[in-house]
C-alpha cells in the first residue's frame, strides 16, 4: 500500500516541479498579497488632515490649535478665513477634521463658561472618524483640565487644585497598535485556504475532466490510497507556504514570534487537513473545472469574510456568528495570533485545536466517503 | 464601425447567454450572495467590548469606577479577577479584550495628591478593537473624573470647579458613526467589480474552447465592432446587477442615500464599462475559460478589497502603496459612491474622479480592442 502511495506522491511532485506556471501561480500572488497586506492594511490613524478657522485670535485659541499641531497627528492643511471655506474643505474631503473657534472663545474660557469651539469631523469613514475623535478627545481633555486648573488658581488661590482621575494604558502584545502585527500572521490562514482549496479541487477535477482518473482507477491503487497520495503533496505545499509567510513576516516585517513553533505546527497541520477536506469535497460535487472555480469562490469568500481576519466576529449578527463556528479559518486565526503575538500554548489553545481536529475529521471523512461513491 | 455588425454580434452573444441559464443564475445570484454576506459580515462598529475588572483596593471609590464601566454601553464586564494571573488568563484566552485595574492606593492617592489613575490593560493583538476600546475607556474615566471633582467641591461647600468643556463635536455625513453607512457603497463597488469582470472574462475564451473561433475570424467584423457587440449585452446585465445591489443597499441595509439617481446612473455606467473592458481584455489574452475567470477574480477581488479605500483608508497608507491605488478603478468609483450616498454630491463635485474613470475606460477599451487578434496562430 505505502509503495503505491509513495509512487503517486512522487508523480504529483514531479508534475508540480515541471509545471513552471503552477509554481508562478503559487508563489507570486502569495508574495504580492503578503506585501500589500503588510503595507496597506492599517486601521490606525496616523495623520488626520485638519482645517482651522480661528475667529478669536487670542492666546488661548492659538494655544488650542498648537496643541493639535504639536500632537503630530493633526497636520494643518488649511487655515480658513470663513466658515464657507471650512465647509468646502470637509465636503471635498481635503480635511477630515476642522477646528472652528468663534470670537469670544478666550473671554468665555476665562469666565469659566463652556467655550464654544467646534470640532467638525467628517464621519464618512466611521472607523477613522472614531479613532480620530479619540485623539481629539485626549487633546481637548488635557487642554480643558489645564485651563480649569489655571482658572481655579486665579479665582480661588487658597483652594487645592481639583482632583483628577486619569487612565493609564497598557497595551499588551502589540505596544504600538501596529495593524501589521494583526494582519501579516493572518495572511498565512488566507493564503493556505485559497491555494490549497484551489489546488486540491482542481487537481482531482482536472483528472476527471481529462479522463486520467479512470486510467488511474484501473490500476491496482485503491481510492483511499489515491486520496492519500493526492493529499500529501498539497499538505507539503501548504506547510511550505506557511513557512514562507512566517519567514517573510518575521524577517522582513519584523513581526514578533514569541510562541512555541510546535504549537503553531500542530495547529497548521490540523487546519491544512480540514482545508484539504474542503477541496476534496468540492471536487466530488463538480464535474468541470469551471464548476469547481465557481464553487471554490462560493466557499472561500464566505470563509474569508466570516473568519475574523479583518472584521470582528463579535460585531456580526448572531446567525453569522453561528456560521463562523464551522469555519476552520476562525479557529486557526486564533491559534496563529496566539502563538505569534501572545505566546500562549496548548493550555489556552486546546479548544481551538479540538475544534479544528473535529472539523478535519468530519470534512476529510465525508469527502473520502463521497469520493469513493463518485467513482462508482 | 458598422452598427449592423455590432448588432449581429450582440444578438449572438445574447442568444448564447440565454441558452446557458446556469451561468445566468450565477451572475444574478452572486451579487445577491455577496451583498448579504458583506452587508451583514463587514461591520466595524465595536460595542459591548467584553472586559474584566480587577479591583485591587476594594474601596467605595474603586467600586464606583467599576460601576462607571458597567454603566457604559460600550463595555460588558464578563469577569472579575482576583490577581494579575487571572487577568492574564482572561486576556490570553480572548474572553476579555480589556482589563480595568484599580491600583491599591487609588482613593488614598486621590485624597492626598489629588490625582489617581486607573489602568487599562488591552489585548492589542487586534489593534483596532483595542484602540477603539481605549477611546471609550478614556471617556468613561473622563466623566468619572468630572464627577469626583463635583462631589469633592460640594462636600467642601466650595464653588464647583470649572473644567470648561472646550468644544462640541459635530460629526458630518455619518452622524452616528455607523460603519455600514460607508461600507455599503464599498460593497456595491466590490460586487460590481467582481461580477463585471467575470461577465466578460468568458466571451472570447469561450469561442476558443467551443471551436467557433475559426468562424468568427472568417467574418468581416473588426476588432472594435467585436468588442462593442460583445460588451453591450453584458452592460445591460451589469446594470441590472448594479440596480439590484443599489436597491438592496438603500432599502434593505438602509444606507443613507442623499444624492441624485442620475448621478449614480451615469457614474455606474462608466465604472461598468471599465470592468467589462477589463474582463474582455483578460478574455482576449487567455485562451482557457477557467484561466480567464481565475485571473479576472484575482485582478478584481484583492485590489478592490484592499486598495480601493473601502476597507482601509488610503491616506494612511505609505506613499508607494498610495500610488498603486490609482491603478485600481474601484478607487474612483468608491469615492464617487461614498460622496453621492453620504454627502449628496452632484456631478459637478465629482469632476476629478469621473474624468479619471473616463480616462481609465478609454485606455482599457483601446487595450482590450487591440488584445483580440484575428488570427488563429
Amino acid at each position: 500500500m505505502w509503495g503505491r502511495i509513495f509512487n503517486l506522491v512522487l508523480k504529483e511532485f514531479q508534475q508540480l516541479r515541471r509545471d513552471r506556471q503552477a509554481k508562478f501561480r503559487l508563489i507570486v500572488p502569495s508574495l504580492i498579497q503578503l506585501f500589500i497586506f503588510g503595507y496597506a492594511a492599517t486601521f490606525e490613524v496616523y495623520h488626520v488632515a485638519t482645517a482651522v478657522l480661528d475667529l478669536d485670535h487670542s492666546q488661548e485659541s492659538r494655544e488650542l490649535i498648537s496643541r493639535f499641531e504639536d500632537s503630530g497627528r493633526f497636520p494643518i492643511v488649511l487655515t480658513a478665513r470663513s466658515p464657507a471655506e471650512i465647509h468646502k474643505a470637509i465636503d471635498h474631503a481635503d480635511a477630515t477634521v476642522a477646528i472652528v473657534i468663534d470670537a469670544g472663545f478666550a473671554e468665555e474660557l476665562r469666565k469659566g463658561v463652556s467655550a464654544p469651539a467646534q470640532i467638525i469631523v467628517d464621519g464618512t469613514n466611521s472607523n477613522t472618524a472614531l479613532i480620530a475623535l479619540g485623539y481629539v478627545n485626549q487633546i481637548l481633555a488635557a487642554y480643558g483640565q489645564d485651563m480649569g486648573q489655571d482658572l481655579s488658581r486665579r479665582l480661588h488661590p487658597a483652594q487645592p487644585p481639583p482632583p483628577t482621575v486619569t487612565l493609564e494604558q497598557r497595551p499588551w502584545y502589540n505596544v504600538d497598535y501596529n495593524s501589521r502585527w494583526f494582519f501579516v500572521p493572518g495572511v498565512i490562514a488566507t493564503l493556505t485556504l485559497v491555494m490549497i482549496v484551489n489546488l486540491t479541487s482542481f487537481a482531482v477535477v482536472r483528472e476527471r475532466e481529462v479522463g486520467t482518473l479512470e486510467q488511474i482507477m484501473v490500476t491496482p491503487i485503491r481510492p483511499l490510497e489515491f486520496i492519500i497520495g493526492k493529499l500529501i503533496p498539497f499538505f507539503c505545499v501548504g506547510l511550505a507556504l506557511t513557512v514562507m509567510v512566517a519567514g517573510v513576516g518575521t524577517l522582513w516585517f519584523e513581526i514578533p514570534f514569541v510562541g512555541n513553533p510546535f504549537v503553531l505546527l500542530l495547529g497548521t497541520s490540523l487546519y491544512l487537513l480540514s482545508v484539504l477536506g474542503i477541496g476534496l469535497l468540492i471536487s466530488t460535487v463538480c464535474l468541470t473545472q469551471q464548476q469547481a472555480f465557481a464553487t471554490n469562490f462560493f466557499v472561500i469568500n464566505p470563509a474569508f469574510i466570516l473568519s475574523g481576519f479583518s472584521f470582528p466576529i463579535a460585531s456580526m449578527p448572531p446567525f453569522m456568528q453561528w456560521l463562523s463556528l464551522i469555519n476552520p479559518m476562525n479557529y486557526y486565526l486564533i491559534i496563529i495570533r496566539g502563538t505569534f503575538l501572545k505566546g500562549v500554548g496548548l493550555s489556552v489553545l486546546w479548544p481551538q485545536m479540538l475544534a479544528l481536529a473535529a472539523l478535519a475529521v468530519i470534512l476529510l471523512g465525508s469527502s473520502v466517503l463521497r469520493f469513493r461513491k463518485s467513482l462508482d | 464601425m458598422t452598427l449592423r455588425r455590432v448588432r449581429a454580434i450582440a444578438k449572438k452573444e445574447i442568444i448564447q447567454v440565454l441558452r446557458d441559464p446556469r451561468s445566468l443564475m450565477v451572475v444574478l445570484l452572486m451579487p445577491l450572495m455577496q451583498m448579504a454576506l458583506l452587508g451583514y459580515g463587514v461591520n466595524l462598529d465595536i460595542k459591548h467590548v467584553p472586559i474584566c475588572v480587577f479591583d485591587r483596593e476594594g474601596s467605595q471609590q474603586s467600586q464606583s469606577v467599576m460601576k462607571a464601566f458597567q454603566a457604559s454601553l460600550y463595555f460588558q464586564i464578563v469577569e472579575s479577577e482576583r490577581d494579575y494571573d487571572g487577568v492574564k488568563r482572561a486576556i490570553d484566552a480572548g474572553h476579555c479584550k480589556m482589563a480595568v485595574v484599580v491600583p491599591p492606593d487609588f482613593s488614598q492617592n486621590l485624597a492626598s495628591t489629588n490625582s489617581a489613575s486607573v489602568q487599562a490593560i488591552l489585548d492589542a493583538t487586534d489593534d483596532n478593537t483595542a484602540n477603539v476600546a481605549l477611546g471609550y475607556a478614556r471617556s468613561v474615566v473622563g466623566a468619572f473624573s468630572g464627577n469626583v471633582q463635583l462631589q469633592r467641591t460640594q462636600s467642601l461647600g466650595q464653588q464647583p470647579p470649572v473644567t470648561p468643556a472646550v468644544a462640541q463635536y459635530r460629526v458630518w455625513y455619518n452622524e452616528d458613526l455607523i460603519s455600514r453607512n460607508f461600507i455599503m457603497p464599498g460593497v456595491v463597488a466590490l460586487v460590481l467589480a467582481l461580477v463585471g469582470a467575470q461577465l466578460t472574462s468568458l466571451t472570447i475564451s469561450r469561442e476558443w474552447e467551443r471551436g467557433t473561433m475559426e468562424v468568427l475570424v472568417s467574418t468581416p467584423v473588426t476588432r472594435m465592432e467585436l468588442m462593442t457587440g460583445k460588451i453591450l449585452p453584458y452592460f445591460f446585465i451589469g446594470m441590472l446587477d448594479a440596480s439590484l445591489c443599489l436597491v438592496i443597499a438603500v432599502f434593505w441595509f438602509e444606507a443613507p442615500f442623499r444624492g441624485a439617481v442620475t448621478t449614480l446612473f451615469l457614474t455606474t455606467s462608466l465604472f461598468l464599462i471599465v470592468v467589462l473592458g477589463l474582463g474582455y481584455f483578460i478574455s482576449a489574452s487567455i485562451r482557457s475559460q477557467v484561466g480567464a475567470s481565475q485571473i479576472a477574480l484575482v485582478v478584481t477581488m484583492l485590489p478592490t478589497t484592499l486598495l480601493s479605500g473601502f476597507a482601509f483608508p488610503i491616506d494612511q497608507m505609505p506613499p508607494a502603496i498610495q500610488a498603486l491605488t490609482y491603478l485600481v478603478p474601484a478607487r474612483y468609483y468608491f469615492a464617487i459612491l461614498k460622496s453621492v450616498f453620504l454627502k449628496g454630491s452632484a456631478l459637478g463635485d465629482l469632476v476629478a474622479p469621473i474624468a479619471l474613470l473616463a480616462t481609465y475606460a478609454t485606455i482599457v477599451g483601446l487595450l482590450a480592442a487591440r488584445a483580440f487578434r484575428k488570427t488563429l496562430g
